[in-house]
C-alpha cells in the first residue's frame, strides 16, 4: 500500500492541488530569480541582428534607396530592400484579415515608422547606426488620419497596390479607401424600432486608438540550416503553431522542416498575435546570410508599428418604452484599420464578435453595420486583452445605457436591472445571433449594489452636488456602473478559423511509470500561470498531484497543433482539452486498476487519486500504481503505456459576466479624476485558482484603468504618430493605480467539461465603460451625455469649463 | 570604434570587457556577461525592468554606459538568492503573495524593493508605491506586488530582531 494510505481525503486532496486550490505559480521559481527564458535572451552561434530603416512620413512615394553608405560600415552583412524580396514574393505578406501588407514599402509608405529596409549586422550598435546612413527619397504625399474623411468623394487612393479592385476579401469595396461593410440583424426591425420607440437616445461613442504595450517588446530569431533544410524560429508569439503554418506558406519550406519556438513572454495582450515584417525580414535573412538573425523591436517601434488596438468609432442607437424596457439597438460602426487591414480576427469575422454589443440585455430587435476604412495610420486591430472587438461592443453598450438612464431620468442601476437576460431565459439567443450558454445577471448585480452600498452612494453624490452647487466644495462625485458579458474561448470551427485553420486547442499527456506526467498543449502563456492551472485541472482529473505534473508549450515540434492564447481562449479550449485527455487517462487506468484488484471495471468507483472497489473500501488501486501497472501489468491484449491526446472542438464559446462599480471624485479647478474606489464582481464559472483569477482581475483592470484615463495613440494631421514613447504613452504606475476590491458569483458553462469559462479580459472589457461612465456621471446633472475617452485632467477640466463650474 | 577596459564586481564576482565606449551597462550585462535577469523594456528609461542596484543605489542600467560602472559593485536579481540555493525574503514575497504574471518586470522590481527596503524597511502601502513607481508592471496592476514587499518586509524585520535578540 502508498504512504498515502494513511492520509486523510482532505489531507489527500490538500496534495492533489487540483481545480480550486489558491496554488502557488511553478513558473514563479525562475522568474524570481532572472532564469525566465525570453527571446532577446536567446543566444545562438555566430547569431547578427537586425534592424530597420523607417518612414518618417505617412504617406509618401520612395523614389530610391541608397545602400551604398550603409553597406560600407564595417560590421553590416546586407541590407534587405522591397526590390530583394519581390523576386522571392515576399515583399508582400497575407494579413489575418485576408488582406496583405507590405514587408518592406515598395513604391509608397502608408504610415510613419512603415518598414523601408532591413539592415543587418554583426551587433546591434552597428545595425543601429548603418540604418541611419540608407538615403531614401521620398516625395510627400497628403495623408489621410481622419477616418470620417477616408472615403471622401475624390479622396486620395492609399492602397495603389488594390486600386480599382471593387471585391475584398470581406464583400463589396465601395471606395478606394474602403475595405468591407459587415452587416448583421434585422435591419427593417431595428428601424422600425426605433422610429416608433416612446423614446430614443442616439449617440457617438468613440473607441480611441489604443496599443497593448506589454513589457516586452515584439523580437524574434531565425536560424536557417541550410544543410538540413531546416529553419527554426523563436519569437514572441501567443499563437507559435500558426506562425509556423504561415511561415511554411510563404517560405515554401516544409512544415515539418519549420521549429517554431515561443519561448517565455513578456506579456502579451493581444500584442503578439499578428505576423509583423520583423520575422519575415529575420528569416529571409538568416536564409540570405546562413547564420541566425535576431530582430528586437524597441518601445518606439513598439508603439508606432506593430499592433494597434481599437480606434473605432461607434454611433449607437436605443429605443426604449417610457418605464425603461428596451425595444430595439441599431449601431453603426466606422473602423479606422490603418494603411493594411491586419486585425487580428478569426477569418469571417471582420469585426471581430462586435455583435455581443446587445450586451447582457434582452433586446427584441437590433441591427449592427461596421465600415472599415485605410487611414495613414499603423494597421494593427489587435484584441488588447479582451476577445476580438469585445471591449469596443461593451464599450458601447454600456455607454448607451448610461445615455439611455439619463433620457429616462432613470438611475443607471435600475435601468440595467429592467432589461437583463433572466436566468430562465439561458441558453439565450441574443438577435444578433449569439447563444448566450449561461448566466444569472440580477444575482450578481444585487451582490455588487449591497456590497458598495450603491444607494448610499447615490445619496452621498445628490449630498455632493448640492455642497458644489452652494459652493461649499469643489469636487464632483461620480457612480460608474457596468454590467457586462463577454463571448470567449473561440471558438467552434463551424464560425471559428484562422487562415483556413479551425479554432480547436489540444493537450498531449504521458503518464510516466513512476506516477508523473508531462502534459503539453496548443496554447502558449504570455503570464497567465498555464504551468500552474493546466496542471490543477489535470490533477483533478487524473488524480496525480498538479505537483508531478509537468506542462508545456510553445515549441511546434514537441506540442500538439492548437490555434494559441488570446481572446480569453486557454481555459475554455485547451482547458477543455485537459480536462478531457485527463478523462481518457482515467478510463484506461480504471481498466488496469479492475485487472490489478480482479473485479469488473463496473465495480469501481473513483476517489481523489484512487479506485476503490465499492462496498470493499480497503481494497484500493491509487493512480501511482496504476501508472507503474501501465507499464509491466496490463490486462489481456491491452495497449502499454499510459498517453493520450485530445483535440477539443467547442460546441459554443463560453460567455464570463461582471458587474463592476467605479466611485471617482473629480478637482474642477484641475479636471484631476481619483478612483475612490473600484469594486468588480466576476463570473468566469468554475474557478480553478482564486490566487490567479484574481491576480487576472487586477490586471484587466490596471489596463482598463490606464485606456479610460490616459492612453491614446493619436496622430496630427500630418501623420505623426503622437504617442509612441512611454513619455507620451500613459503606462499607469503602482501611484495612479487604484486598489482594487474583488468579488465573484459562479455560474458554471454547460457545455464546457469543467464549467470554467475565461477570465483574463472581463476586467480590461468591464473596466473600461466602469470609469468612464463615472467621469461622465460625474456631470450628468449638468446635461453631459458623453465625454470623448481618455478622460485625462485636461479634458475633463475642458469640460468643467464647459459646464460653468470653473474659469 | 576604439574600446575601453572596464571592470566591475557584479553578484561578488569581478568581471571585466573592452567595450565600446557608448556601450549601455544593460547590454554590458546582457550581451558581455550574459546575465538575463535584467531585462530591457523601453530603452528611454521609464520601464524599470533594467533596474540594478550600483554602491547601492538603484540605477536603471540602461540609463548608463557601461564604463561609468567601472570599479562599482553591482547586485542583480542573480545575486539575490543565497549560494545554497535558499531564496531572498523578497523574492519569496513575490511568490507567496503573487506579485507577477509574466515576469519580465520582476527581476528589477526585485532590485527596486532591496533597495526600498534598505531606505525605509517598514513602508507604509503608500511609501511602497511611490517608491517603486519607477518600474512599470503591465500584468499584476500593482496590488499584489504591494502585498509582496509587505511580505518580505515582515520576514526581514522578523530576521533583524531575531539576529538582535
Amino acid at each position: 500500500m502508498s504512504d498515502a494510505a494513511t492520509m486523510t481525503l482532505e489531507e489527500r486532496e490538500a496534495t492533489l492541488g487540483g481545480v480550486g486550490t489558491a496554488r502557488k505559480r511553478k513558473e514563479d521559481v525562475r522568474f524570481i530569480q532572472g532564469a525566465g527564458n525570453y527571446v532577446d535572451d536567446v543566444k545562438l552561434p555566430g547569431m547578427v541582428f537586425g534592424d530597420f530603416v523607417r518612414s518618417p512620413y505617412a504617406h509618401a512615394r520612395i523614389k530610391s534607396i541608397n545602400a551604398e553608405v550603409a553597406l560600407a560600415v564595417p560590421g553590416v552583412k546586407a541590407v534587405l530592400t522591397a526590390a530583394d524580396l519581390k523576386p522571392l514574393n515576399l515583399h508582400y505578406m497575407p494579413t489575418l484579415a485576408g488582406d496583405v501588407q507590405a514587408v518592406l514599402a515598395e513604391e509608397k509608405v502608408l504610415f510613419q515608422n512603415q518598414e523601408v529596409a532591413f539592415v543587418i549586422a554583426e551587433d546591434r550598435y552597428i545595425a543601429s547606426d548603418a540604418a541611419e546612413l540608407v538615403e531614401v527619397d521620398y516625395e510627400e504625399l497628403p495623408p489621410i488620419v481622419d477616418a470620417f474623411k477616408a472615403m471622401d468623394e475624390g479622396a486620395i487612393c492609399l492602397r495603389e497596390d488594390i486600386q480599382g479592385k471593387t471585391e475584398g476579401a470581406h464583400g463589396a469595396r465601395k471606395h478606394d479607401n474602403h475595405i468591407f461593410t459587415w452587416e448583421i440583424g434585422d435591419k427593417e426591425g431595428a428601424d422600425k424600432a426605433l422610429e416608433t420607440g416612446e423614446v430614443t437616445v442616439k449617440e457617438l461613442v468613440t473607441y480611441q486608438r489604443v496599443h497593448p504595450s506589454p513589457l516586452e517588446t515584439c523580437a524574434s530569431i531565425a536560424s536557417m540550416d541550410k544543410i538540413k533544410g531546416e529553419l527554426t524560429l523563436y519569437g514572441t508569439f501567443q499563437a507559435p503553431h500558426v506562425v509556423r503554418t504561415v511561415a511554411s506558406l510563404l517560405s515554401a519550406i516544409p512544415e515539418h522542416k519549420i521549429r517554431v519556438i515561443a519561448p517565455d513572454i513578456g506579456g502579451g495582450f493581444g500584442n503578439k498575435v499578428g505576423v509583423y515584417p520583423g520575422y519575415v525580414c529575420s528569416i529571409v535573412a538568416s536564409i540570405v546570410l546562413g547564420v541566425p538573425v535576431k530582430w528586437v523591436e524597441d518601445r518606439i517601434e513598439n508603439l508606432s508599428a506593430t499592433a494597434f488596438a481599437r480606434d473605432y468609432h461607434m454611433t449607437g442607437e436605443l429605443a426604449a418604452t417610457k418605464d425603461g424596457k428596451i425595444t430595439g439597438l441599431k449601431c453603426h460602426v466606422l473602423a479606422d484599420h490603418g494603411a493594411f487591414d491586419a486585425c487580428a480576427d478569426p477569418t469571417k469575422w471582420p469585426a471581430g464578435f462586435f455583435n455581443i454589443c446587445t450586451g447582457s440585455y434582452d433586446i427584441p430587435v437590433a441591427h449592427v453595420s461596421v465600415d472599415g476604412v485605410y487611414t495613414n495610420k499603423a494597421p494593427g486591430g489587435v484584441a488588447y486583452r479582451c476577445s476580438f472587438r469585445v471591449t469596443e461592443a461593451a464599450y458601447m453598450i454600456e455607454r448607451m445605457m448610461d445615455v439611455l438612464a439619463q433620457k429616462l431620468e432613470m438611475d443607471p442601476a435600475e435601468l440595467r436591472l429592467k432589461n437583463f437576460v433572466q436566468p430562465a431565459q439561458f441558453p439565450y439567443n441574443s438577435a444578433l445571433g449569439w447563444e448566450y450558454d449561461s448566466g444569472d445577471y440580477p444575482t450578481a448585480m444585487n451582490q455588487m449594489m449591497q456590497a458598495v452600498d450603491y444607494a448610499g452612494l447615490r445619496r452621498e453624490q445628490a449630498e455632493q452636488r448640492d455642497k458644489v452647487a452652494r459652493g461649499e466644495s469643489r469636487s464632483l462625485m461620480g457612480i460608474g456602473v457596468s454590467f457586462f458579458t463577454e463571448i470567449v474561448g473561440a471558438g467552434p470551427s463551424r464560425n471559428c478559423d484562422i487562415l483556413g485553420v479551425a479554432m480547436f486547442d489540444s493537450c498531449e499527456i504521458r503518464v510516466h511509470p513512476t506516477g508523473s506526467a508531462i502534459a503539453r498543449l496548443g496554447t502558449k502563456s504570455q503570464g497567465q500561470a498555464h504551468e500552474t492551472t493546466y496542471a490543477q485541472i489535470l490533477a483533478t482529473e487524473i488524480g496525480i498531484p498538479s505537483e508531478d505534473i509537468g506542462i508545456e508549450e510553445g515549441d511546434t515540434d514537441t506540442a500538439p497543433y492548437g490555434l494559441g492564447t488570446y481572446g480569453s481562449r486557454s481555459t475554455p479550449v485547451a482547458g477543455a482539452a485537459a480536462a478531457r485527455v485527463g478523462r481518457k487517462i482515467r478510463a484506461k487506468a480504471q481498466k488496469i486498476a479492475a485487472h490489478l484488484l480482479e473485479v469488473a471495471e463496473g465495480d469501481l468507483e473513483w476517489e481523489i487519486d484512487r479506485f476503490k472497489v465499492k462496498g470493499l473500501p480497503e481494497k484500493e488501486a491509487t493512480m501511482k500504481e496504476i501508472a507503474w501497472a501501465a507499464y509491466n501489468n496490463l490486462p489481456e491484449g491491452m495497449e502499454p503505456g499510459l498517453e493520450a491526446v485530445d483535440y477539443y472542438d467547442p460546441p459554443n464559446m463560453t460567455y464570463p459576466f461582471g458587474a463592476y462599480l467605479c466611485v471617482a471624485d473629480i478637482d474642477v479647478d484641475t479636471g484631476e479624476t481619483s478612483i475612490r474606489r473600484f469594486y468588480a464582481l466576476d463570473d468566469c464559472g468554475t474557478r480553478i485558482n482564486p490566487m490567479v483569477i484574481e491576480g487576472q482581475v487586477h490586471g484587466g483592470l490596471t489596463e482598463a484603468f490606464g485606456i479610460a484615463m490616459g492612453q491614446e495613440i493619436a496622430y496630427d494631421e500630418l501623420g505623426n504618430v503622437q504617442g509612441a514613447s512611454l513619455m507620451d504613452y500613459f503606462l499607469p504606475t503602482a501611484v495612479e493605480t487604484p486598489v482594487w476590491e474583488t468579488d465573484f458569483t459562479v455560474t458554471p458553462s454547460p457545455h464546457h467539461p469543467i464549467g470554467a469559462k475565461g477570465v483574463g479580459e472581463s476586467p480590461n472589457v468591464g473596466g473600461v465603460p466602469a470609469f468612464s461612465n463615472a467621469v461622465i456621471d460625474a456631470f450628468s446633472h449638468l446635461g453631459v451625455k458623453h465625454m470623448p475617452m481618455p478622460h485625462t485632467a485636461w479634458r475633463v477640466w475642458q469640460q468643467c469649463k464647459e459646464s460653468g463650474l470653473t474659469k | 570604434m576604439s574600446k575601453q577596459h572596464v571592470k566591475m564586481t557584479v553578484n561578488g564576482t569581478e568581471v571585466e570587457g573592452d567595450i565600446e565606449a557608448r556601450t549601455l551597462l544593460i547590454h554590458f550585462l546582457r550581451e558581455n556577461i550574459g546575465l538575463t535577469g535584467p531585462h530591457i523594456g523601453c530603452e528611454t528609461s521609464h520601464c524599470g525592468a533594467c533596474t540594478v542596484d550600483i554602491d547601492g543605489r538603484s540605477v536603471k542600467s540602461c540609463t548608463l554606459f557601461a564604463v561609468q560602472a567601472q570599479e562599482s559593485d553591482i547586485t542583480t536579481v542573480e545575486g539575490m538568492a543565497s549560494p545554497d540555493g535558499t531564496l531572498h525574503a523578497i523574492q519569496e514575497g513575490f511568490m507567496q503573495e503573487h506579485g507577477l504574471q509574466c515576469g519580465f518586470c520582476t527581476p528589477g522590481m526585485i532590485m527596486r524593493t532591496h533597495r526600498l527596503l534598505k531606505e525605509n524597511p517598514d513602508p507604509t502601502d503608500e511609501e511602497i508605491r511611490w517608491g517603486i513607481s519607477g518600474n512599470l508592471c503591465r500584468c499584476t496592476g500593482y496590488q499584489n506586488i504591494v502585498k509582496a514587499v509587505r511580505y518580505a518586509a515582515k520576514k526581514l524585520n522578523e530576521t533583524t530582531r531575531e539576529a538582535a535578540e
